[in-house]
């Protein structure tokens, strides 16, 4: 058992009555007070979230685009600096290799955000793919804390805390700048499906920022959330999370994810090939979501039986929404079955999963 | 935890379930502040039917929070003849008063004398890491 690595609020969380578990080798706050609470609280108002166990890689040099042309399936291209893009990185047989963002802060400048389990794999194949590029990768994860604000309150709570015009920036946009003194690379987007924005700044700074964000937000009705509402605020949206609903062998294609490959992009992306083959061919299995109008929660791993009673598939996420007060989550289908009624056990009884096209409450995310 | 917390007037079995034996050999059982608290939010809980007979130690239903699901077990063997049917739509009641609303079964107790031998306050508490 290796020592799970903190992030440098920790004594922060614990302050606060964090409940502390181990998340991918972090300790990590998976609840405050409750989770169905902050939740609701973030829906409603707005909530700050620890995020800085993510990594952030940055890679620069005259070939840094051409790079992540060719690494990325989404068109890099098309950003510009100050934009954030959203990308599934592939295998070479479209498998996802992890889901990112991609920052571009200079014509030849670019910051990637990758999922913290995933950080050494990412690293070993981000260098991998770049013989032949001339770039330089540096693991920035160490330099960045990162702080969520999320919720349709987070303008407000932010704004008097920094002179960077926080309505001028558009959704998936990012400035730098800096929030009650200290500096942070600004950015408008998040996991909530919320209005919101995620704050990248030097670790040490991170106790004092939280403090003065939570004394800011909480006359708004903002309250501190962990990773637990952070799950189920992001299924409730519809976002997919790597090792559940993107993983080595679950293609983006598969996930519903095609806006994110960009066959025309006129680029060689690694996993192109395969890729196409299954548009053409149609993805052999398939991501859906469902509802199911119980309060039992359809756990990951349980098996999704079709018409005849087959296995035909697999839970992937489940969790209660808060907000419909009933079971949801997304399921790994035979693609033959995803049309056939779909059901799943818990404990003797049959629950019908009733599929959703996400997300499963309507988004109040800004333009 | 003090068992300062802990209703005196309650028994308690390892597997922290409460029990209160009234006078006339009926029981009322739910679970601990404790284990509530270490479950989370409380999003479904499974609770027999009226007239089913449990022996000590079987599992007579299923709590379930947003992390994952777990047995529930009778401390002691008897019939049960109510259950909380305000759980169905409101489990958060473990969470808000577990020895009040947020009772789950009422049981003719087969043997009172397997009641008074579970803990007292004093000795769950100790129990408690």
């Amino acid at each position: 058992m290796s020592t799970l690595r903190c992030t440098p609020l920790r004594d922060f969380h614990a302050a606060h009555g964090a409940r502390l578990v181990d998340f991918a080798g972090w300790e990590m706050p998976v609840q405050y007070h409750s989770i169905l609470e902050e939740h609701k609280a973030v829906r409603r108002a707005a909530g700050l979230v620890d995020v800085s166990h993510m990594g952030e890689v940055a890679i620069e040099g005259s070939a840094a685009l051409a790079y992540l042309q060719r690494l990325l399936p989404n068109d890099i291209a098309r950003l510009a600096p100050g934009g954030v893009l959203y990308s599934p990185m592939c295998n070479a047989s479209g498998g996802t290799v992890d889901d990112l963002l991609v920052y571009r802060r200079g014509p030849d400048e670019f910051l990637l955000c990758i999922n913290a389990g995933n950080i050494a794999k990412d690293l070993a194949w981000l260098r991998e793919q770049s013989a032949g590029f001339a770039v330089t990768l540096a693991d920035r994860s160490d330099a960045y804390a990162l702080l969520a604000l999320q919720g349709p309150r987070a303008l407000e709570i932010l704004q008097p805390l920094t002179r960077s015009p926080l309505a001028q920036l558009r959704y998936y946009h990012f400035c730098e700048g800096t929030v009650a003194g200290t500096p942070c690379l600004i950015s408008r987007t998040g996991y909530t499906g919320e209005d919101g924005f995620e704050l990248y700044h030097a670790p040490d700074a991170a106790p004092r920022l939280a403090q003065t964000l939570l004394d800011a937000g909480t006359p708004h009705g903002m309250v501190l959330a962990g990773l637990g509402a952070r799950d189920s605020l992001r299924l409730e949206a519809g976002y997919p999370l790597h090792g559940h609903e993107l993983s080595d062998e679950i293609s983006p294609l598969a996930a519903g994810l095609g806006w994110t490959v960009k066959f025309d992009k006129g680029i060689d992306f690694i996993g192109r090939a395969a890729l196409q083959a299954e548009k053409l061919n149609g993805s052999p299995r398939r991501v859906i979501f469902f509802r199911t109008g119980d309060r039992r929660i359809v756990r990951h791993g349980t098996p999704v039986l079709g018409a005849t009673g087959a296995t035909v598939g697999q839970v992937l996420s489940g969790t209660l929404s808060p907000i419909l007060n009933e079971a949801i989550g997304s399921a790994l289908i035979d693609s033959a079955a995803t049309n056939q009624p779909l059901t799943a056990e818990i404990r003797g009884t049959a629950i019908a999963l009733h599929r959703v096209q996400p997300p499963f409450i309507p988004l109040k995310k800004s333009p | 935890m003090s068992h300062s917390d802990l209703p005196p007037e309650l028994r308690y079995a390892k597997t922290h379930e409460w029990l209160n034996l009234a006078t006339d050999g009926t029981a009322t059982i739910g679970i601990t502040k404790h284990a509530q608290d270490a479950l989370g939010d409380i999003t479904f809980v499974q609770l027999p039917r009226v007239g089913t007979v449990l022996k000590t130690g079987e599992v007579f239903g299923v709590v379930e929070s947003v992390k994952s699901a777990s047995d529930l077990y009778v401390p002691v063997a008897g019939t049960v003849l109510a259950v909380n049917e305000e759980l169905e739509l409101a489990p958060e009641l473990v969470n808000r008063a577990p020895y009040d609303e947020g009772w789950m079964i009422r049981l003719a107790v087969a043997d009172p004398s397997e009641a008074t031998a579970l803990m007292g306050a004093a000795a769950y508490a100790q129990s408690l890491p």
